[in-house]
C-alpha cells in the first residue's frame, strides 16, 4: 500500500517538528508551515514519516492511502 | 436591492417579477402553476422520476461548484442514512445578488424546490440559511413560509436561519458547522465529498437558484428546462452584472448566450477591457471572452468559470492591478484565520499587489508574487486562498503590459481612480458565531 503525507491545515500551528525530522521530503514555507510532496513516501523514509506523524504536537500530520489502480491482464478472445 | 431586468427571452426563474413585485403564494401559483407532491416521504417512483428529470435537465449547482445536481443527489442518497436539507442563500460574495433577488421576488420557487429536494432525500425538515446582513431576503422567505403554513394542510417544517455574514461562512462545511452549533468556519475534510454533520444527520447543501431550478424541472420536465439554454448549454441561469456598467443588476439569461450579449443587458459604460468572472475568487479574462458563449464549456479554455454567476466589467479607466490589490486585501480580511498559508500568505500577497499597484521598482517583487501564488495555492482547508490566487494570477495575466510599466515604477493613470468594486468595510473584529 503506497502512502503519502497530508496535513490538516486547520490543526497545524507551524511547530515545524515534521520538517526537522524529515527534511528530505517535508519543507517549510516562509511562515513555518509544512509543504508536503504529493508523491508517495519512498520506502526508505517510511520510518521517518511515521515518526513525523506520531510526534506532531498538534496531531495535524496524517497518512493518506494512495489507491493503486486495479489492472487486469488483457483477456485473450477468440476471434 | 438591484432591479430585476427583463432580457430578450421569456424569463423562467424570474417569471412574473418584471413589475418589481414580490410574488406571494397565490401569485406564485398563478404564474408557475401548482406543485403536486406525493406524501411527505415521497414514493420511490417519485424519487426516481424527479432524479431522472434532473439528470435530463443538465442542471449543475448554481452556487459556484457547477457539479451536476442529479449526480450529487444520487451520491448523497446512497451515502447517508439520516438526512438534513439545507438551502444556501448566504451569498457571501459581495458582488453577487442573484440569490437575494430570487429570495426577495420569487421566494416560493426556492421553497418549492426545497420541498421537492427534501422529499426525495427523505429529510424531515428544511433549513434555509440567509446571511445576517440580508434582512430583506430573510423577511421575504419568512413571510413566504408563513403564507404556506396558512394555506397548507400539512405544511413542511421549514425554518430560516441567519448565520454570520462573512465570505467563507457560505462555504458548505462552514455553514453546516454553524448549523451544528459551532462557529461558521470551514472545516478540514480528509476526503471530498465529505459528510457534513448537522445534529446527528448528514446534511446536503444546495444553492437557492439550484433549488428554484428544481421547482421548474418538477413542473415542466428536464427537457423543457434544458431547452432554455443555447449553443449547447442547458437551461437558463441568473447572473449579476456589476462594475463599469450603466445598469447593473441581476438578469436571467439562457446559458450559452454570447458574453457580449449578456453584458449588453447591463449597458457597459465603455468597451470592456477585462471581466472578472465568478466573483472575487474568480477569474479575470480579457476581451477575447466577449465572443464566447456564457457557459462552462464556452469559457473553460480561457480559464473562465461561471462561479456564483457574477460578471464584473472593467474598462480602460480601471486599473486591473489596483483593483486586484483591493480585492486581495479584502479577501485577506475575510480569511477565517485558521490555516497558516491563508492567514499569513494572503496579507503578504495583498501587500505585494498593493506595492505593484502603487508602482514599485523592487526587482524582486514579481518573482516574490509568483512564488506566493505557488506556495499559497491548495494549502487551506477550504478553497478561499485558492480563489484569491486565481483572481490575482489572472489579473496580472490580463493586465499584461500594464504590469510591466507598474514594475518600472510608472503606474498607469487609471490606478489613481476610485474603485468600481463593492467591498464592504471588513477590517477589525470578526463575528463567527
Amino acid at each position: 500500500m503506497e502512502m503519502r503525507l497530508r496535513v490538516d491545515p486547520v490543526a497545524c500551528d507551524g511547530f515545524g517538528h515534521c520538517a526537522e525530522l524529515a527534511p528530505e521530503f517535508i519543507a517549510l514555507d516562509e511562515w513555518g508551515y509544512p509543504i508536503l510532496s504529493p508523491a508517495p513516501i519512498p520506502k526508505q523514509y517510511q520510518k521517518i514519516a511515521e515518526m513525523a506523524v506520531n510526534q506532531c504536537p498538534r496531531r495535524a500530520l496524517l497518512f493518506e492511502r494512495l489507491e493503486t489502480a486495479i489492472r487486469h491482464k488483457p483477456i485473450r478472445k477468440r476471434v | 436591492m438591484t432591479d430585476v431586468a427583463a432580457s430578450s427571452m421569456a424569463p423562467r426563474l424570474l417569471a412574473g417579477t418584471a413589475t418589481g413585485q414580490r410574488l406571494d403564494f397565490s401569485q406564485h401559483v398563478a404564474v408557475h402553476g401548482p406543485l403536486a407532491l406525493p406524501n411527505r416521504k415521497g414514493t420511490p417512483q417519485f424519487r426516481e422520476q424527479i432524479l431522472n428529470e434532473i439528470d435530463a435537465s443538465g442542471l449543475t449547482g448554481r452556487g459556484g461548484g457547477g457539479f451536476p445536481t442529479g449526480t450529487k443527489l444520487r451520491a448523497y442518497i446512497q451515502g447517508h442514512r439520516r438526512h438534513a436539507m439545507v438551502i444556501n442563500v448566504m451569498e457571501g460574495e459581495p458582488a453577487a445578488q442573484k440569490d437575494s433577488v430570487l429570495a426577495c421576488y420569487a421566494p416560493h420557487l426556492i421553497l418549492d424546490g426545497a420541498e421537492i429536494l427534501a422529499t426525495i432525500v427523505h429529510a424531515p425538515s428544511i433549513t434555509v440559511a440567509v446571511a445576517r446582513d440580508n434582512p430583506a431576503a430573510f423577511e421575504s422567505l419568512s413571510a413566504a413560509i408563513a403564507e404556506r403554513q396558512a394555506r397548507g394542510k400539512r405544511p413542511f417544517d421549514i425554518k430560516v436561519v441567519a448565520p454570520p455574514s462573512r465570505y467563507v461562512a457560505s462555504e458548505e462545511s462552514a455553514l453546516s458547522h454553524w448549523l451544528d452549533g459551532g462557529m461558521s468556519l470551514p472545516t478540514f475534510r480528509e476526503s471530498k465529498p465529505a459528510r457534513l454533520p448537522v445534529r446527528g444527520r448528514g446534511a446536503i447543501v444546495d444553492n437557492a437558484e439550484t433549488s428554484a431550478a428544481v421547482a421548474l424541472i418538477a413542473r415542466h420536465g428536464g427537457t423543457w428546462f434544458a431547452s432554455g439554454g443555447i449553443n449547447g448549454a442547458a437551461g437558463t441561469t441568473l447572473i449579476t452584472i456589476a462594475g463599469a456598467v450603466a445598469d447593473p443588476g441581476v438578469f436571467e439569461v439562457p446559458l450559452g448566450t454570447p458574453v457580449r450579449d449578456v453584458l449588453a443587458l447591463a449597458k457597459p459604460i465603455a468597451a470592456p477591457t477585462a471581466l472578472l468572472l465568478g466573483g472575487y475568487g474568480g477569474t479575470f479574462v480579457g476581451p477575447e471572452a466577449l465572443d464566447r458563449p456564457y457557459s462552462r464549456d464556452g469559457l473553460v479554455d480561457i480559464g473562465g468559470n461561471l462561479g456564483a454567476g457574477v460578471i464584473i466589467v472593467f474598462n480602460s479607466s480601471n486599473c486591473i492591478v489596483a483593483e486586484a490589490a483591493r480585492i486581495a486585501r479584502w479577501m485577506a480580511n475575510e480569511s477565517a484565520g485558521q490555516c497558516g498559508p491563508c492567514v499569513f500568505g494572503l496579507p503578504a500577497m495583498a501587500a505585494e499587489l498593493g506595492k505593484l499597484a502603487a508602482g514599485s521598482k523592487d526587482p524582486a517583487l514579481e518573482r516574490s508574487l509568483t512564488n506566493h501564488f505557488e506556495v499559497i495555492n491548495g494549502r487551506g482547508a477550504c478553497a478561499h486562498p485558492d480563489g484569491v490566487v486565481r483572481m490575482a494570477r489572472t489579473a496580472l495575466a490580463v493586465a499584461g503590459d500594464d504590469v510591466a510599466s507598474h514594475l518600472q515604477g510608472r503606474p498607469c493613470a487609471a490606478s489613481r481612480n476610485d474603485t468600481i468594486l463593492n467591498l464592504p468595510y471588513n477590517e477589525g473584529e470578526i463575528e463567527w458565531k
